[in-house]
């Protein structure tokens, strides 16, 4: 078992005829069952054609109902990216995984607030993975998104973190000491984003194939603090935890759009402090997690 | 992005805000013209640079003649003018805003900004305007009223009249703060700013409500649609290196320490800032070279990074995923040897083709000190600039 994703999820590719997309979707097909589960691309333009033998449609839509791909990811480029996740929503996907950088943050809002209405009308809710995110990956199983592969190794611990490199580093670091990852998810940098801490907090937890997990968060917003909280009272499982940032000056944006202190509880010692008290073993030395991770099973 | 308060106000009055009327100045002698153009026998002389807290700073001051106009204009002008937001250099003050004078009852502060939690836009209010909203927001928390709003419906009547009553906006002038409300939340959404903030907004005493000062951040991934706002930058305002590296695609934040960094990816950036601070020292800069470095941007971000003359030392942080450890190690190695590196440097690479890039350093003849771990590179380049 995995969280979101396993071997027989069948995945739907939007801007899979750009660079970024064509180049992913390669590896991606490379990776463990990938052959299987890459089914679709979409392009309206290029409806009828195929790139690496995956059939191109003219919709998501379209892709979905042929195929009964549940999952898409997404390489749009930024100025289209919003309305492509809310072609995933409208196809009634499970799971739309947003790779792309860059969206403006005003499309971002009034996507997700068409998300929840769809939602509360009754509509079929789809799942959110991003913006700005590396994907997720089972190992040994599948690949969405734009990990490097040949780190990860089957096993028992989750990651989740908002930062790609980040969540490489604790993989690697996993992996060295002989510890697998259930599942690896990027929940992506940016400040209005769909599946935050506390949603893969909650799936790591009811998955019977997850032991432990190292969830990692940097400076901006509230989200790590939300889940520690919420891990304070309902997780079963041991939680190592970091915070990047404790160096960043206020009011800066770090790289990351979301990654910007503005007052309150967002800074990482704030983080830090709340996450202790809420029961992770949390570390200022981003190079410990794996060994610190090993020490609670 | 940032811009000035008089650009701000210019944008306001573009969406029926009303602001105060004024006139940006560039020299004492259009500051004094601007005076006798606005009429009247009160004008505010207001430096404009990005940083608040300028009055407290001595940036804004009050004038009753054309004397004092050029007086103070003279004053402020070409002033290092330091604010809780400038650090301790200050910012040099090169542009003025001169005002008429206002004839102020009650000071509100009123907001637009996008609440992470929500997902929505916030829109706050507060009967304590002109003060530091911080502050206010951490001594008396009670005063400051909000009100969420989904972006499909828009800031509604009863939602912007329950933050003018909120705040105690007298009766007769409820309408009036209703309209404002309403238009700074259609300015903030149209322009797609991050934050448009009001402080203070002004009852008069004939009761009109007016804009004495306003504030603007935009939001960066949407200015590719606003060519409008990008004609406000002023690059007097922005540190020189920050301008260098965006050229090249390089995210970069000058900071106070002694140790360059050059990491891809921007989490681990920020962990290995915090790992050479674990370790005793401070990074001198945030550096995210991002997902497809070349030789080139190594280079550049080499030449940014020294150009600083308190860095005393170089780590390099990379975890190879599509950049492949090989390509880094190359451009690391061309660009040592253009810049003549003379300040010791650690490389840590892990990921694909890990070894090639430690072989590629090893046989370039550089004195590059290798690193397995974050915290080994840390402790190394720290030892190193001891």
């Amino acid at each position: 078992m995995s969280i979101l994703i396993n071997k027989d999820t069948k995945v739907i590719t939007q801007g899979i005829t750009g660079k970024t997309g064509q180049f992913h979707t390669e590896k991606c097909q490379e990776y463990a069952n990938g052959k299987h589960c890459f089914v679709a691309g979409v392009n309206p333009k290029k409806a009828g054609e195929s790139i690496f033998s995956i059939p191109i449609f003219g919709s998501v839509k379209e892709a979905a109902d042929t195929t009964g791909a549940t999952v898409s990811v997404i390489y749009v480029p930024p100025a289209g990216a919003a309305a492509a996740i809310w072609e995933a929503v409208e196809a009634d996907l499970d799971l739309a995984i947003c790779i792309t950088e860059g969206i403006p943050v005003r499309d971002m809002l009034e996507l997700r607030n068409r998300m929840k209405a769809k939602e509360a009308a009754g509509g079929k809710k789809t799942l959110l993975l991003g913006p700005n995110c590396p994907g997720l990956i089972t190992p040994d199983e599948i690949k969405i998104g734009i990990m490097p592969g040949h780190i990860h190794r089957k096993g028992r611990i989750g990651v989740v973190s908002r930062s790609g490199t980040l969540t490489y580093e604790a993989v690697a670091q996993l992996t060295e000491i002989g510890l697998g990852q259930s599942s690896a998810v990027g929940i992506g940098g940016d400040p209005i984003n769909g599946l935050k801490h506390i949603d893969v907090m909650r799936m790591f937890n009811e998955d019977p194939d997850t032991d432990a997990v190292i969830m990692i968060g940097e400076i901006g917003g509230p989200d790590e603090a939300e889940a520690a909280r919420w891990c304070k009272d309902h997780m079963k499982k041991p939680v190592v935890g970091f915070i990047a940032g404790v160096t960043a000056p206020a009011g800066k944006r770090m790289g990351h759009a979301g990654a910007l202190i503005s007052g309150g509880e967002d800074t990482a010692d704030a983080k830090l402090a709340i996450m202790e008290a809420c029961g992770f073993k949390v570390t200022r030395n981003p190079s410990e997690m794996g060994k610190l991770l090993k020490g609670l099973l | 992005m940032k811009i000035h308060e008089y650009q701000a106000k210019e944008i306001l009055r573009k969406h029926g805000v009303v602001p105060p009327r004024g006139i940006p100045c560039f020299s004492v002698e259009d500051a004094v013209k601007a005076a006798g153009e606005l009429g009247g026998t009160v004008w505010v002389v207001k430096a404009q640079i990005h940083a608040g807290g300028r009055g407290k700073g001595g940036g804004v001051k009050l004038a009753r003649s054309a004397d004092e106009v050029r007086t103070l204009a003279a004053q402020i002008l070409g002033m290092q003018l330091v604010t809780h937001q400038t650090g301790p250099e200050g910012q040099k003050v090169r542009r003025l805003l001169i005002e008429e004078g206002a004839d102020i009852k009650k000071e509100y502060y009123v907001a637009a900004l996008t609440d992470r939690t929500t997902q929505k836009v916030a829109m706050m209010a507060s009967s304590e305007g002109g003060m530091d909203i911080e502050e206010v927001a951490h001594n008396t928390p009670e005063k400051i009223i909000k009100v969420f709003v989904d972006p499909a419906a828009g800031l509604t009547d009863t939602q912007a009249k329950e933050l003018a009553v909120g705040i105690g906006v007298p009766e007769g002038s409820i309408a009036q703060a209703v309209d404002t409300l309403k238009k700074l939340y259609t300015c903030y959404m149209e322009t797609d700013a991050s934050l448009a903030e009001i402080n203070p907004l002004i009852l008069e005493g004939n009761g009109n409500i007016k804009a004495l000062d306003a504030k603007f951040n935009f939001d960066a991934n949407a200015l590719f649609r606003h060519p409008d706002i990008v004609e406000y930058r002023d690059l007097d305002e922005e540190d020189p290196a920050e301008i260098e590296a965006s050229k090249f695609d390089l995210a970069y934040i000058s900071l106070e320490g002694n140790i360059g960094c050059l990491v891809n990816g921007a989490g681990l950036a920020m962990a290995t800032m915090d790992t050479i601070k674990l370790f005793g020292a401070e990074p001198a800069n945030f550096l995210d070279v991002g997902g497809g470095a070349t030789t080139e941007k190594v280079t550049e971000a080499f030449k940014i990074m020294l150009k600083n003359p308190a860095v005393k030392g170089i780590l390099v942080n990379i975890f190879g995923g599509i950049m492949k450890c090989d390509t880094i190690a190359n451009g690391v190695v061309t660009a040592a040897r253009e810049v003549k590196l003379a300040v010791p440097l650690v490389v840590r690479m892990k990921g694909t083709n890990e070894d090639l890039g430690k072989k590629i350093l090893a046989e370039s003849g550089l004195p590059i000190i290798s690193a397995d771990t974050m915290a080994d590179a840390a402790q190394k380049i720290v030892a190193a600039v001891a």
